[in-house]
């Protein structure tokens, strides 16, 4: 028979038991709905925590250290130093060098300082921060007041909205006035003959003033790499940042160490990636130019073999409803052999060959399939925004931002009803293959 | 005018039935040869074997043994794809319970047929329409088989038997369900098909005076034997 016939005859027989096939297609649905519902929870509660970590930037830094003089503090000539021929020095060269590997976007020192500011003729003392270029797409200058940084080189500042409240409770009157920063300079003194390095008097620090126009009020810094993140309140671009070469709190070790030369070193780097599949490479080639190097790559494994396996008993949880759905549609199917069988007996007689009848049933059962994974993908996507829409009902109370924790991607849309589909064609077998067997001559026998 | 090949040759053909441990003859070893165009009318008090032989012929049921050849075609060398084939294309049915699909009209009920034939949308109207017309249910046509007295849904099955155009129409007790008067219409339908159309026509009946009035031969069984194998006139 052709299919055109074959969903003709179909649709008419469904049609004749509408009400056990709508609540058959009914129990479909419902199974199909918690197992869209489940897994789209899932694959939100993932993109949310994916996607939050991802812009924290924890998950695409590699965090670059010298390898050598930690268990040597103050350092030493540099002959003196490990025998280990491919350590070396973490300064201006390696830092170029680094930014040229393949897939590192940007290559920036932690710059944080402790120092005074001075704002409507009054001092406050704060931490500043220095932000990278690429911390603009962490998310956390998402839903600021006002902007960010015009240029990586702008004398801007954004003001932590903690500290923006010091300044003044109406914070968003702050965008656009001056505040000035006062800060010490390092300067080298040029070295003098007959003078040891370990000598720690190569360099004087001098006090110097800087304006910044505030443009901006965000809730926290964001994570820039490893360490001490949050607890910046006064952010500035990272160049300009470098640029005032401040006595950084943790730059100490610098400070003590190869003071005669003008060009900074750094106790650590952040290198930022592409994306989080790169680090692994990255971080191997970086211990091969002889740093050390470290990122919390594991850590991301781990959260997504834990989303893996959540995913995995969500499933099998819903699956359940799909099982007893599938034992509906066997019922269904094999009441309807028994009620037809004069049917398929009529058919046979007329010519219609075991394989038209198997067919008709499949597509019986595949038609009930498609509505219930239809419906049900529906249902399931419903479920998913109600809990959405209850989490932030409850989130707005907490004063929290809301958050989407489901998630209904094409593919889940396609796999909801490419499943229900499968599922009822499966639970059709038995009964079709009863259906195709049954012998003309005993179910034509005048009665 | 005798074909030279016959429309249907049995050739000791048996189909026994195992229940426990008796074997029911229903046939009984029969061999019977029914030449292209007769009109054949199958007797025999009930539980003779006379639906067995028909439904054998039909490609319904196999024998136990012997062979069935219609139009020169060996049934029982048939596959079952084949033989549902030729139950389409060579044969037409039609039963005693008339066996009309109650929710389907006329129109689709005779439709049937063609659908599993594959036959081209565009065609079947025109052949439903037609089937319709040889037994006058034409203005019918919307009907549903309820809405029709039992000669009337007699009349559909024929014209369903007929809508593909097959050589051979069986027919197991077609007036069985129905008064004399209606069964005699029926009867004379056939005749009528079976001379329009040269069709070769294998009824099944209780009615020996109506069979002897409309056949061209009479066979009589009995214990699934053939007992007469004699011309009706
Ligand atoms: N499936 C079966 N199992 C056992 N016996 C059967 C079966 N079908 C038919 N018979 C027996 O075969 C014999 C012939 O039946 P049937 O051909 O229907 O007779 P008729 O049509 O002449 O009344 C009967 O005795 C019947 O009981
Ligand atoms: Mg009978």
């Amino acid at each position: 028979m052709k299919f055109r016939d074959l969903s003709d005859l179909a649709f008419r027989n469904l049609r004749e038991a509408v009400l056990r096939n709508s609540l058959t297609t009914l129990g479909v649905a419902v199974g199909v709905a918690s197992l869209v519902a489940m897994l789209s929870l899932g694959v939100g509660l993932q993109q949310l925590a994916t996607s939050r970590l991802a812009k924290s930037g924890l998950f695409d830094s590699v965090f670059v250290t010298p390898k050598t003089n930690l268990r040597r503090p103050g350092g030493g000539p540099p002959a003196s130093r490990t025998p280990d021929a491919k350590a070396r020095p973490l300064d201006a060269d390696a830092r170029a060098e680094i930014a040229r590997l393949p897939n590192v976007i940007e290559v920036y020192p932690q710059i944080r300082f402790f120092t005074e500011v001075r704002y409507d003729g009054k001092p406050y003392a704060t931490m500043v921060a220095g932000m990278p270029e690429s911390s603009k797409a962490s998310g956390a200058f998402d839903g600021m007041q006002g902007s960010f940084f015009s240029s990586p080189n702008a004398d801007e500042a954004i003001l932590q909205t903690e500290f923006a409240k010091e300044l003044n409770p109406q914070t968003a009157s702050l965008i656009g006035k001056d505040l000035v920063l006062r800060y010490a300079e390092r300067q080298s003194i040029p070295s003098q003959p007959g003078e040891t390095a370990q000598n720690s008097g190569g360099f004087s620090v001098v006090p110097k003033e800087r304006h910044f126009r505030i443009i901006g009020v965000v809730e926290t810094e964001p994570a820039s790499g490893f360490g001490g993140f949050g607890s910046g309140r006064l952010l500035i671009p990272l160049p300009i940042a470098e640029t005032l070469r401040a006595a950084q709190v943790n730059d100490l070790r610098d400070i003590l160490r190869d003071s005669s030369s003008d060009k900074p070193t750094y106790s650590s780097l952040t290198v930022r990636v592409k994306s989080p599949s790169l680090v692994e490479a990255t971080e191997a080639k970086l211990k091969e130019l002889g740093f050390g190097a470290f990122s919390l790559l594991d850590v991301s494994k781990g959260l997504r073999t834990f989303f893996r396996v959540l995913d995995l008993l969500l499933a099998i949880f819903s699956s359940l409803a799909l099982a007893v759905a599938t034992l509906g549609i066997v019922n269904t199917l094999v009441m309807a052999v028994l009620e037809r069988r004069r049917e398929i007996g009529v058919l046979k007689a007329l010519g219609a060959a075991d394989r038209d009848v198997k067919q008709l049933f499949f597509v019986e059962a595949g038609v009930m399939g498609l509505f219930g994974g239809i419906v049900g993908t529906v249902f399931g996507w419903l479920i998913g925004r109600a809990l959405t829409f209850g989490t932030n009902v409850y989130l707005h109370r907490q004063n929290l931002s809301s958050v989407d924790i489901s998630s209904v991607p094409l593919w889940l849309v396609l796999f909801g009803i490419g499943f229900a589909i499968l599922v009822s064609l499966a639970a059709c077998l038995y009964p079709a293959s009863r259906a195709a067997r049954l012998d003309p001559v005993q179910a034509l026998r005048y009665e | 005018m005798p074909d030279a090949q016959p429309a249907i040759q049995l050739d000791q053909v048996s189909r026994h039935y195992l229940m426990g441990e008796s074997v029911i003859r229903a046939v009984d070893n029969v061999s019977v040869t029914v030449p292209t165009g007769e009109f054949l009318a199958l007797l025999g008090s009930s539980g003779s074997g006379k639906s067995t032989l028909l439904n054998l012929i039909a490609g319904l049921d196999r024998p136990s043994s012997g062979s069935v050849m219609a139009h020169g075609q060996d049934l029982s060398k048939m596959s079952s794809l084949e033989v549902a084939r030729y139950r389409r294309q060579t044969v037409g049915m039609v039963f005693q319970s008339f066996n009309l699909l109650p929710r389907m009209t006329l129109e689709e009920n005779v439709e049937l047929p063609l659908r599993l034939a594959e036959v081209d949308r565009s065609e079947r109207s025109t052949r439903v329409r037609e089937a319709l017309q040889r037994v006058g249910l034409e203005k019918r046509i919307g009907h549903r088989p309820s809405e029709l007295s039992g000669g009337e849904q007699q009349r559909t099955a024929i014209a369903r038997a007929l809508v593909n155009r097959p050589k051979i129409l069986l027919a197991d007790e077609p007036t069985g369900n129905l008064d004399s008067a209606t069964g005699e219409s029926i009867l004379s339908l056939l005749r009528e098909i079976q001379q329009n159309l040269g069709m070769t026509i294998v009824m099944v009946t209780h009615e020996r005076i109506l069979a002897e009035r409309f056949a061209d031969r009479l066979a009589v069984m009995g214990d699934g034997k053939l007992l007469s194998n004699g011309a009706a006139r």
